[in-house]
């Protein structure tokens, strides 16, 4: 019996239920362990002078660029720490503090003195900020611009035309377990417990920083309670604890408070995004413009790709993108899950909002009618796409037929009601893995690779996908995951994590029953090589809204995502992906803002007291469907990733209900109450 | 944290040495602790001092202790039978896990939940006088329109306490009997109450009130989200005029606000919309909103009417 494609529990559940489940911060690791805690810079820029502890509370250690071990050079400035006195923006560490328990080490930071020579700051995106520039690249590796046709003259001669900004502010990741790290020297041996999405890579660049060989570094991550990008690469909190532990020959924990994870560990870009369609009078697009401005820190460029998502999206023949950067006091933006596609989405799939409301076509039908017949970009046919039957059938399993078009028609007491629709899309890819099984004897095998389940199922998915290919049941494969030190691995991002590791574990698998051996070790390079490029996974989203015409308020009734994403490997864990994903959009369309004050260069509401994320109240009905679709190129499980899509789509179909709902265009998310109320 | 030393009460009677706090359920007070917000060298625990209980009074009214756990109060049933509005302010504060923790003289004394207040590395006159205000300038959105300080805009976050400040409360301490309109204070930034160092909240009397009663709370998302704007009301009609009616507002002062002047303004005036608004315009005249609060005057004058309306 085929198991892939099976419901399963997650493998790990009742060890997550019960407590069992051990998180980077939870290991026993003797009782000389030492706590740090980390000072952070009360000023966005300026020049370090000096850090007076006071002498009374007696800490283990006070760590400062004046006494820190030196570190090799990294690839990434962030983690260049305590080398310099130089503040890059507010809540830089700028020093570290190791005691005996955690409350004395935040209370020595707390009371640190820190000299400081302050200098004036620029903490503010907007669109006529002088330092714009267009970067070379864009996240990870797409140019900036790109233009085909004469977007201009097209726009001109446009019969119908939508122009218009959306602005998204800055947005937080917020994993329920913090960034965190409990680390240990064993004489030049490092091991970290580490809380993060790529083990081998964790491993290898905290082992670069400390001038170690991959092997003298070994990186445990067994569980982790979220990551959604801001644990892809290795964090601050990762290289002070090494260093902490060097320094102090104890076992130190660090573990990030949450006030710290709002500029230590990498936020979603605020953007500013320019949408301007051309289009027939029947909703035919002749132009598309997007072009998207965000921030980057002093000390890194990570420059958001918002608008590459419309490169794929809808067909018309003058089509542009483009990407402006501008370095401010702020700390460095990172991945935060759908990085590019999330806010882009919110710009394109509001504007064709507003473009079906001005050619008066329902904007199902305005998508259907712009559906392009091969990739708008490459020119290359369109692979598995089915993007009109997600709008189709998802219009029907939502019950959309029969919709007043029109806005603010719907009143039940004092709530107006309106429901929205947004496309979604996401790459599908894959990336090369390593992985490793081993006949056991009795028909039960081991299989070992470098992944890590960051809450998605990969630990539950990729035992499924092993034991399909070994022709046993599940309870008869043991997989070991979350471990440098195990076969190679790629990161858990990019919804690529099912996909890359699942290659691995196919061709292993697939060679050992071939071959007879006992142990076969895989490597999906070559043949991960060979895939084809430009494939997406595609989906609708669908939400109906209330608006309390007394205050404001919007609720979300209903929110529903219709997906084409390949093969569903575990229909449970694939649904708890997609509606988490929704629910953040969720947060997104109308809750999640970083506050920023500018005097200060600081987003001043840093808990999740002053940021909400959608609260279970928020959340009253979402649900999750898919086409019986597989991808056979894609990889040999015929799966697309999953992890990011939901979040693709679903904040542009609030902010259409809304609008449906009210007849108020939200064009600076988040859709607040103050900002709606006026209009009601 | 600071270290402290720890000690129980053994009666409710006030008096403590310098340096010393109550403690009670301590959702708030911990955190502040944890921030380096509060930074007390003994922590007086008084949840062993027998004020838990809530009784009925000869003239209709209740006693609540003040250790009586918001979620035992919102569910006790003269609460939910006489004070429908307390129970409902009680049960729109916070989360289930918060509400069984915190207590009823501890709810009224909970500190703003203003970002730079809590947040030491900032300037804050209430938490450090004289430091200056980061709000009136910076993030206030969520802070207060009526009675605000040039040097401080905090608010009260108390859901509690609005429904309270309606119903007329009267608290009682190890000294005396404040009425609870007058237990804040705002003569200087960094004093919120009345009350002496060591003055101990010993329960809270809630006199019987005529009418219908409803509390109704506005926030960012469905649940644990401090009010954008709150208003409890008590109202009584008959032949379509109004002849009682008590209301308070919240999330707009550093007080839960009595709006006295719409009350005034309503007694004997038809139980109408346009008399509710008109009541309601009279109280916001005196609002002084600063940048980005300035929604919270329509936002309030809606409540105040859309409540009254449901009730009349």
């Amino acid at each position: 019996m085929t198991t892939v494609g099976q419901p399963l529990q997650r493998l790990e559940g009742p060890d997550k239920v019960t407590g069992a489940a051990r998180y980077a911060a939870e290991y026993p690791v003797g009782d000389d362990l030492a706590y740090a805690w980390v000072v952070q810079s009360p000023v966005p820029r300026g020049a370090l002078r000096n850090v007076v502890a006071d002498p009374l509370l007696d800490p283990i250690a006070v760590l400062w660029h004046g006494n820190a071990p030196r570190l090799s050079d990294s690839d990434d400035p962030e983690l260049a720490l305590l080398q310099s006195g130089r503040i890059s923006y507010r809540g830089q560490a700028v020093a570290l503090v190791v005691a005996r328990t955690l409350e004395a080490a935040r209370r020595a930071a707390q009371e640190i003195t820190l000299e400081i020579e302050e200098e004036p700051h620029d903490a503010v995106l907007r669109a006529d900020h002088p330092g714009l520039y267009t970067p070379e690249k864009v996240n990870p590796f797409f140019p900036a611009e790109t233009s085909d046709g004469d977007v201009d003259a097209a726009l001109a001669r446009a019969p119908v035309t939508v122009d218009v900004t959306y602005e998204t502010p800055a947005l937080h990741n917020n994993p329920m377990e913090p960034h965190a790290t409990t680390a240990l020297w064993s004489g030049d041996d490092l091991t970290l417990y580490d809380s993060n999405q790529h083990p081998a890579g964790v491993a290898a660049t905290v082992g670069a920083v400390f001038g170690l060989d991959p092997s003298q570094v070994h990186v445990v991550t067994e569980h982790v309670g979220g990551g959604f990008g801001s644990k892809g690469i290795a964090s601050p909190n990762a290289v002070l604890a090494a260093m902490a532990a060097k320094v102090t020959g104890r076992p130190v924990k660090l573990v990030l408070p949450r006030q710290a994870m709002f500029s230590m560990v990498g936020y979603r870009t605020p953007t500013i995004q320019r949408v301007r369609l051309g289009a027939s009078a029947d909703g035919v697009l002749t132009a598309v413009d997007h072009q998207a401005i965000s921030q980057s820190s002093r000390l890194f460029e990570f420059a958001e790709q918002t608008a590459v998502v419309t490169r794929h999206m809808y067909t018309a023949p003058n089509r542009r993108t483009g990407h402006r950067l501008t370095r401010l006091d702020m700390p460095t933006p990172r991945w935060m899950r759908a990085p590019g596609e999330a806010p882009g989405m919110v710009g394109l799939e509001c504007a064709m909002d507003e473009l079906a409301v001005a050619c008066g076509l329902d904007p199902i039908e305005l998508r259907v009618r712009n559906e392009p017949a091969v990739d708008p970009e490459s020119g290359l046919p369109l692979i598995s796409r089915h993007y009109v039957e997600c709008l189709r059938q998802g219009a029907d399993r939502f019950g959309w037929a029969g919709r007043d078009p029109r806005p603010r028609q719907r009143r039940e007491g004092d709530w107006w009601i309106g429901t929205g629709v947004a496309g979604a899309t996401y790459p599908t890819m894959a990336l090369p893995s390593t992985a490793r099984v081993r006949d056991l004897g009795d028909s039960r095998y081991e299989v070992a690779i470098a992944a890590v389940d960051i809450g998605t199922g990969a630990r539950t998915i990729l035992t499924q996908i092993a034991a399909d290919e070994l022709g046993v049941p599940v309870e008869q494969v043991r997989i070991r995951i979350g471990d440098s030190t195990l076969p190679k691995a790629s990161m858990a991002g990019g919804s690529t994590g099912s996909a890359s590791w699942g290659w691995a574990v196919t061709g292993a698998c697939r060679e050992l029953r071939a071959t007879g051996k006992l142990e076969v070790t895989y490597d999906s390079s070559e043949s991960v090589s060979g895939q084809k490029a430009g494939k997406h996974a595609f989906g609708a989203h669908f939400a109906e809204v209330r608006v309390d015409a007394v205050t404001g308020e919007v609720r979300v009734s209903r929110l529903f995502g219709m997906y084409a994403c390949g093969r569903i490997l575990n229909p449970r864990t694939a649904r708890s992906q997609f509606i988490g994903g929704m629910v953040m959009g969720m947060g997104m369309a109308l809750f999640e803002e970083g506050v920023l004050d500018p005097a200060m260069g600081e987003w001043v509401n840093h808990d999740l007291a002053g940021y909400h994320v959608p609260a279970h109240a928020d959340v009253e009905s979402v649900d999750a469907a898919w086409l019986d679709v597989q991808d056979t190129e894609a990889n040999p499980m015929g799966s697309k990733g999953i992890g990011e899509i939901g979040i693709v789509g679903s904040p542009a179909a609030i902010l259409n209900a809304v609008w449906h709902a009210t007849g108020v265009r939200i064009r600076d998310l988040p859709a607040r109450l103050d900002k709606i109320l006026p209009g009601l | 944290m600071k270290t402290f030393t720890y000690r129980t009460a053994t009666e409710a009677a006030g008096g403590l040495e310098p340096g010393a706090t109550f403690l009670a359920g301590g959702t708030n007070l911990v955190d502040l602790m944890k921030l380096g917000v509060a930074t007390p060298d003994v922590l007086v625990d008084v949840t062993r001092l027998g004020l838990g209980e809530v009784t009925g009074l000869p003239e209709g009214g209740l006693r609540v202790g003040a250790g009586v756990r918001n979620s035992d109060l919102a569910a006790h049933p003269l609460v939910r039978r006489d004070f429908p509005v307390l129970s409902q302010a009680l049960l729109a504060g916070a989360s289930g896990q918060l509400r069984n923790m915190a207590t009823t003289g501890g709810n009224l004394l909970q500190r703003t939940r203003c970002r730079y207040f809590m947040d030491p590395t900032t300037p804050c006159n209430k938490r450090r006088p004289g430091s200056g205000c980061p709000a009136r300038e910076g993030d206030h959105r969520d802070l207060a329109i009526l009675g605000a300080r040039d040097d401080c805009v905090a608010t009260h976050p108390s859901d509690m306490a609005v429904a309270l400040a309606a119903l007329g409360a009267v608290v009682n301490t190890s000294a005396r009997a404040i009425p609870l309109a007058e237990l804040y204070t705002d003569e200087a930034p960094d004093v919120d109450t009345v009350l002496d160092h060591g003055e101990l909240i010993t329960s809270v009397d809630v006199p019987p009130v005529n009418g219908r009663q409803a509390y109704r709370k506005v926030r960012d998302r469905a649940s644990y989200a401090f009010a954008v704007a709150s208003v409890a009301a008590a109202l009584e009609v008959a032949d379509g005029r109004v002849t009682d009616v008590r209301l308070a507002l919240g999330a707009v002062a550093h007080k839960p606000w009595r709006a006295l002047i719409a009350e005034e303004t309503l007694r004997g005036r038809p139980a109408t919309r346009e008399s509710f608004l008109a009541a309601a315009d009279a109280e916001l005249a005196a609002a002084a909103p600063l940048r980005d609060n300035a929604f919270k005057v329509p936002l309030t004058r809606n409540l105040v009417a859309s409540v009254l309306e449901d009730l009349a």
